[in-house]
């Protein structure tokens, strides 16, 4: 037993890496995840992972295929796509889906359209996505760079944010924190998705964001509990994921997003909090 | 009423006249359309000085991914002749084409080649023989390259031929009987060939290459019977550069210490392996389009450590970020980069298809040779 679930990190310093980028992003997705369900901006994380591709696109053609030059692009370009229409939902009539929807396509189309210009088939998408089993130290000092500038932003602008999911109009009332707040963290979102690019190699870095989150609130209403609770439920799905691809041969970053997907499910029958079971059974709680 | 709609079809007619008659005057040389860099070289080589060749997917492009745009299809549209690998090489190629509205005949090059099935990744490893499978491929090919000799000597008759066919595309099957033996014993189920699941690196046998050569002459000579003697000489002389590149291969090959293994990004290497012996391993399979499981890394890992495998290569198209990790485990060296499926641009390693295989087997002997 213990061979085959520490074995593979010992012998092998290819699942160390892995090991260590899925722990160190699932602790700053993790968070991130919760505020975002908590704001049910759940779909944001998807279609924010479209709007880098201008950035990355526009890297790619000023530097060549070099992975820092896309990064950086990428994450210009979701900071940009995530700032305006989280201004544009603050200021006009147009709710947060629906500036984003409009945004994102904006620079999906962009970023196509640059892509097509240029006369290149180098797929920028696979350039820009890494490999879970291929994590260099460049790859592993962002993924690390990335947290623990999320965990530091989210320490301190904790309250703040907390406030924004319970009650933002009366956030907006007290204090004029709550669009910087909201902009700040939006920019939190693109951070830890160009660092699940990395990671996980796929659209589904998403899921390791999301996943947890949505598992967490089965569990918990606290909003402490559920970020500690998404925390643990990724770090676990990125270990049991890497050990499924290790053993059984399955490709690593869908694995791991997997393994969180079968912990959402258990979750949604189990789950302590209005869990479809516990949800049929009510009279256990009024006995408690 | 009448009278309106028969100057209507007149007009249309007049415009239909237009529409053929212009290019035609327009071009002489013959205009082919190749689907990714390696076809384009080939064609280009067959078709010297009466062949204009556009390429849709470039130097260093990928055509196994690729999203083809409204110039591509005006390309095919405005070409003669559209020369394709086939055995699903190009998985966008067939609705280009349909959308694109192209009256060109449509050559798919990998016509009578052994395909190979694409056999899933596992498998590949399960019926590597070594040493023995290289002997009697070295044989086989002998036989081939006298096949192909005898065809340059009947040559004439075959451009004869070719004349006399003129513009029928069905009758192309019949010459192919000409070709050799090997062939003909694959005339029958070669439909399956091409709609079948087959690996379709068909290029990195040098063989095949040859049937690739002689299809593309084929289809140039019935679609320009007037430059029949200048396909024919080029595609008798490519061919014998073929043939040395082959023997050089096989040399190279021979002189590789036994049991050598080369370890690359993507599983392209499969003909190359049928040919001429040499294993080949990588942690992605024929497409460049699957995800790395750590159980192969990991297997690739223990390999190079059991092996005392020297170097690994990384691979034009594909991320090298794999095979940098298994290299720096494994703790070799990545000795260069192999073209597999797309050239390098012309004044790179690789920018031509006969550069491309010289590159590669010079870097493998560099980086295995004890």
């Amino acid at each position: 037993m213990f061979d085959a679930l520490i074995g593979p990190f010992i012998q092998f310093d290819f699942m160390r890496r892995s090991l260590f980028g899925a722990l160190v992003l699932a602790l700053g997705a993790g968070p991130v995840g919760v505020f975002l369900m908590l704001r049910r901006m759940s779909l944001t994380g998807d279609a924010m992972a479209h709007a880098i591709l201008p950035g990355a696109a526009i890297g790619f053609l000023i530097a060549g295929l070099s992975l820092p030059a896309m990064t950086l692009g990428g994450l210009t370009a979701g900071i940009v796509v995530a700032v305006l229409s989280g201004l544009v939902t603050r200021y006009t009539v147009l709710k947060e889906d629906a500036s984003l929807a409009a945004f994102y396509l904006l620079s999906l189309a962009l970023g196509v359209t640059i892509v097509s210009l240029r006369g290149s088939s180098v797929d920028l998408m696979h350039v820009l996505f890494g490999s879970v089993l291929a994590l260099d130290d460049a790859a592993l000092i962002l993924i690390a760079g990335i947290t623990s500038v999320t965990l530091l932003i989210l320490a301190a602008t904790y309250r703040g944010l907390v406030m924004e999911c319970v009650d933002p109009v009366y956030l907006r009332s007290v204090a004029r924190i709550g669009t910087p707040l909201h902009l700040v963290f939006l920019g939190l979102v693109v951070l830890n998705l160009v660092g699940g690019f990395q990671a996980l190699g796929t659209l589904l870095a998403v899921g390791l964001m999301m996943l947890p989150a949505a598992t967490a609130r089965f569990w918990s209403a606290d909003v402490t509990m559920m970020v500690v609770i998404a925390v643990a439920t990724g770090m676990l799905s990125g270990m049991g994921g890497l050990l499924l691809s290790y053993h059984h041969g399955l490709p690593a970053g869908p694995a791991i997003i997997l393994v969180a997907g079968i912990a959402y499910l258990i979750s949604l029958f189990l789950g302590r909090e209005s869990g479809l079971i516990r949800a049929a059974l009510p009279r256990r709680h009024l006995e408690a | 009423m009448l009278h309106k709609r028969n100057i209507i079809t007149l007009l249309a007619g007049t415009m239909l006249v237009g529409a053929i008659s212009i290019p035609a005057l327009a071009q002489e040389r013959v205009q082919a359309v190749a689907t990714f860099s390696i076809i384009g070289d080939l064609v280009g080589q067959i078709g010297g000085e009466r062949v204009d060749v556009t390429t849709l997917v470039g130097p260093d492009g990928d055509g196994h991914v690729y999203s083809p745009s409204p110039a591509d299809a005006r390309r095919l549209a405005e070409g003669d002749v559209v020369f394709t690998n086939g055995l699903l090489y190009e998985g966008w190629i067939d609705r280009l084409i349909a959308s694109s509205g192209t009256q060109a005949p449509v050559v798919v090059v990998a016509e009578n080649i052994d395909a190979i099935p694409d056999g899933g990744h596992g498998d590949a490893h399960d019926d590597h023989d070594h040493g023995h499978d290289h002997d009697d491929h070295g044989h086989s090919h002998d036989d081939h390259g006298h096949d192909h000799d005898d065809h340059g000597h009947s040559h004439d008759d075959h451009g004869h031929d070719h004349d006399d066919h003129g513009h029928s595309h069905d009758d192309h099957g019949h010459d192919h009987d000409d070709h050799g033996h090997s062939h003909d014993d694959h005339g029958h189920d070669h439909d399956d060939h091409l709609h079948g699941e087959f690996d379709p690196h068909a290029w990195q046998d040098v063989g095949n290459v040859k049937v690739y050569v002689a299809n593309i002459r084929d289809a140039l000579i019935a679609h320009d019977p007037a430059g029949s003697d200048i396909y024919s000489a080029n595609a008798e002389a490519y061919i014998g550069e073929l043939a040395a590149l082959d023997a050089e291969i096989l040399e190279a090959v021979a002189a590789l210490p036994k049991g050598a293994l080369v370890i690359t990004s993507h599983d392209a290497f499969r003909y190359f392996t049928h040919a001429y012996g040499l294993e080949f391993d990588a942690p992605l399979g024929t497409s460049t389009e699957v995800e790395a499981t750590a159980r192969d890394v990991a297997r690739l890992i223990e390999t190079i450590r059991a092996n005392d495998i020297g170097a690994v290569f990384a691979e034009s198209l594909t991320d090298a970020r794999l095979i940098e990790q298994i290299a720096r485990e494994a703790d070799v060296p990545v000795a260069g980069t192999l073209y597999s499926d797309a050239l390098s641009p012309p004044d790179g390693p690789a920018g031509t298809y006969i550069d491309m295989m010289r590159h590669n087997i010079s870097l493998i002997s560099e980086g295995l040779g004890s």
